[in-house]
């Protein structure tokens, strides 16, 4: 007779397929989870106790650590509540220039996803693929702005580094290698029948459960729920551009892996209308009070991350410093359905579950 | 490189701590308009009252005696303005709270009066001249007389503190709750045909150092509207029922709360610390914390 007893294993922190440092305690029986318990705050930094004693433009660079994948989407989120509070008029040009590295952001973003998750799954050359096109995003926004990962681009009120010369024109050769480059990732997985099987009707759930479970982005998006703020709560502006919101159908990983696919090539398409209407001259920072007090009161502003809604609730008392900011971030939101989708999954699943839900740790801790 | 980049926003506005004292910012314009006059003239740059107030006539042979009095007066104008100010601010408060209050009144018996309750969330967050114009009524001042009186009729007559729109947070619902009325509030904006909503975005807590708040924020899916609900605590023994046999959405972030500002939460089904270790002591995001170690 075997004797067979319940394994309590610890996946993380220091592990790869955790895409940072986070844990999970999973009971198993065999090879089959039976509970299953996330552990972090490993990378809490108290971003929020510190923003009360910063000046909101202080507070930018704290944002660029949040989701350090994603910077411009957070710094974006902050300055756009202060404006908010404030009632500022952002120049055009400043205003385009946001919306043209958002979009590049949210491509850098999903590249990363898409070759972090393919080599979980256990394909290294995908990873290679989507680095070597990242790394353009970078380039381009190293000429902005001096920096690769942490921009600290967003000003309240505008941008910091107008474009450099010839940059625009060099975005709209990326859009075009990056529309080949897309297909060319299509060809060399997403047909790949060993893939498929590892991630079709993998991780499944239903509209109910992900509304229940406060779910965005991709991973709401893939049930079938056509919820893009960019559409749904236009800011910035994306009401001025033609695109469509990718939608799944079965709410499982392979839905979300083309969920975020197909987002790349409707991001490309807001790019290039962008970057056609691109405004030749202009300012790049608003008229901002030297210091900036947003008027007592508070607000609660959310957009559209890579990663779904990311909020800033700011409560001001009109001082120079938030009297309590507090982030929104969809990671954190997003990762709290994951024990139950583990329970009764084999533990080879775990990975292909947790990597399809598209964490950032930095951003999961804040 | 990054290093760099980080840095900047200190030495980009060494403004943002500099002029501490409130009222400044009146005194900004007039000083950078004074200073340049004064600088053609090679003296100290220090405004004179008459150029601080009226147009720039720093011509005027300034002697040495005056301008230090004109120090002394500019400090006493500068109190003088912070101190009208603040007496604007809390007349206007108390204003905006009567009307509030009226509002509520009034809408109980009749919400046909809308222009009282849209004065009175204008009056609220822009804090200055009392005798603001009737602004038009809010596009959601229907559909927070319609909560409120759900609110009164189903869960409690007194269940509502305060309702009022957010108007610059486009236009939002927002009602304050009392905390005894909360969980069966939520259940009403959860199940309610009318409100039905399914989705939690976001929840936050604010510690206003005499009281705690709990800050909710459903949202409709199907109907894509969405409401502010808060919920105030006693600062002493925190409490609030927990929303998560509600939404799960809930979960972590009442974790959160309970970790970061030490509110219970009854009726969640795990509450832990979640992102300080097991045994920290005492809670970060409160505005009396001191850190353990001092040395970290």
């Amino acid at each position: 007779m075997i004797r067979t007893e319940e394994l309590l294993l610890n996946v993380g922190p220091q592990h790869p397929s955790t895409h940072g440092v986070f844990r999970i305690v999973v009971k198993l029986d065999g090879e089959i989870i039976t509970e299953a318990t996330p552990v972090m705050g490993y990378l809490h930094r108290g971003t929020e106790k510190l923003a009360e004693n910063l000046n909101y433009t202080q507070i930018i660079p704290y944002t660029d650590r949040m989701d350090y994948v994603s910077a411009m989407t957070n710094n974006y989120v902050l300055v756009h509540a202060v404006e908010k509070m404030m009632g500022l008029e952002v120049p055009e040009r400043a205003e385009f220039l946001r919306l043209v590295v958002m979009e590049l952001q949210r491509i850098a973003s999903h590249l990363v996803w898409w070759g972090t998750y393919l080599l979980d799954i256990g394909a290294i050359s995908p990873f290679l693929y989507a680095f070597s096109d990242r790394e353009r995003i970078l380039g381009l926004f190293n000429e902005l702005c001096g920096a690769r990962l942490t921009y600290n681009y967003m000003r309240v009120g505008g941008v910091k580094w107008d474009a450099p010369d010839g940059w625009i024109d060099r975005v709209k050769t990326f859009v075009k290698d990056m529309y080949v480059r897309l297909d060319e990732y299509h060809n060399l997985v997403s047909g790949n029948e060993i893939f498929l099987a590892r991630i079709k009707g993998i991780g499944q759930y239903d509209v109910k459960t992900a509304i229940e479970y406060g779910l965005s982005g991709a991973n709401l998006r893939c049930t079938g729920v056509d919820w893009d703020l960019r559409k749904a709560e236009p800011y910035s502006l994306y009401d001025r551009f033609d695109f469509d919101v990718v939608v799944g159908k079965n709410g499982d990983c392979y839905d979300r892996y083309l969920c975020r696919l197909g987002e790349i090539t409707q991001s490309l398409r807001i790019l290039e209308q962008a970057l056609e209407q691109f405004p030749g001259e202009g300012d790049t920072m608003g008229k901002v009070p030297r210091v900036i007090r947003p008027p007592a009161g508070e607000i609660y502003v959310r957009i559209e991350s890579p990663r779904g809604e990311i909020g800033c609730h700011i409560v001001s008392k009109g001082k120079a410093e938030p009297y309590r900011l507090k982030f929104r971030r969809p990671s954190f939101v997003n990762l709290q359905i994951l024990p139950k989708l583990l329970i009764g999954e084999n533990m080879t699943n775990m990975v292909t579950i947790l990597g399809g839900i598209d964490i950032v740790l930095g951003e999961v801790d804040c | 490189m990054s290093e760099e980049n980080e840095n900047k926003p200190t030495t980009e506005q060494p403004a943002g701590s500099a002029p501490a004292e409130p009222g400044a910012e009146q005194a900004t314009p007039a000083q950078s308009a004074a200073a340049q006059p004064a600088t053609e003239q090679a003296t100290p740059a220090q405004p004179s009252e008459q150029s601080a107030t009226a147009q720039p006539a720093a011509e005027q042979p300034a002697a040495e005696a005056p301008r230090k009095e004109t120090d002394e007066e500019k400090a006493a104008r500068r109190k003088a303005a912070f101190e009208a100010k603040q007496a604007a601010k809390a007349a206007a408060a108390q204003a905006a709270a009567e009307a509030a209050k009226a509002a509520q009144q009034a809408n109980a018996s009749a919400p046909a009066t809308a222009e009282t309750p849209a004065a009175a969330a204008e009056g609220a967050p822009a804090g200055e001249s009392p005798p603001a114009p009737p602004a038009p009524p809010s596009p959601s001042q229907p559909r927070l007389n319609r909560v409120v009186t759900l609110l009164r009729e189903l869960v409690a007559e007194d269940a509502v503190e305060e309702s009022y729109i957010n108007e610059p947070n486009d236009h939002l619902p927002t009602l304050v709750i009392k905390n005894e009325h909360w969980l069966q509030s939520a259940q009403l904006f959860r199940n309610h045909t009318e409100l039905a909503c399914n989705y939690l975005r976001n929840v936050s807590g604010v510690d206003y150092e005499t009281y705690m708040e709990v800050v909710y924020y459903p949202w409709n899916m199907d109907a894509r509207e969405g409401y502010c609900i808060k919920v105030k605590v006693d600062r002493e023994q925190p409490s609030v029922a927990s929303a998560t046999p509600i939404w799960e959405t809930a979960n972590w972030n009442e974790r959160e709360i309970y970790d970061l500002l030490g509110i219970d939460f009854p009726g969640h089904p795990d509450l832990r610390r979640i992102m300080m270790p097991d045994d920290w002591e005492g809670h970060p995001l409160r505005k009396d914390y001191v850190p353990l170690d001092p040395e970290v």
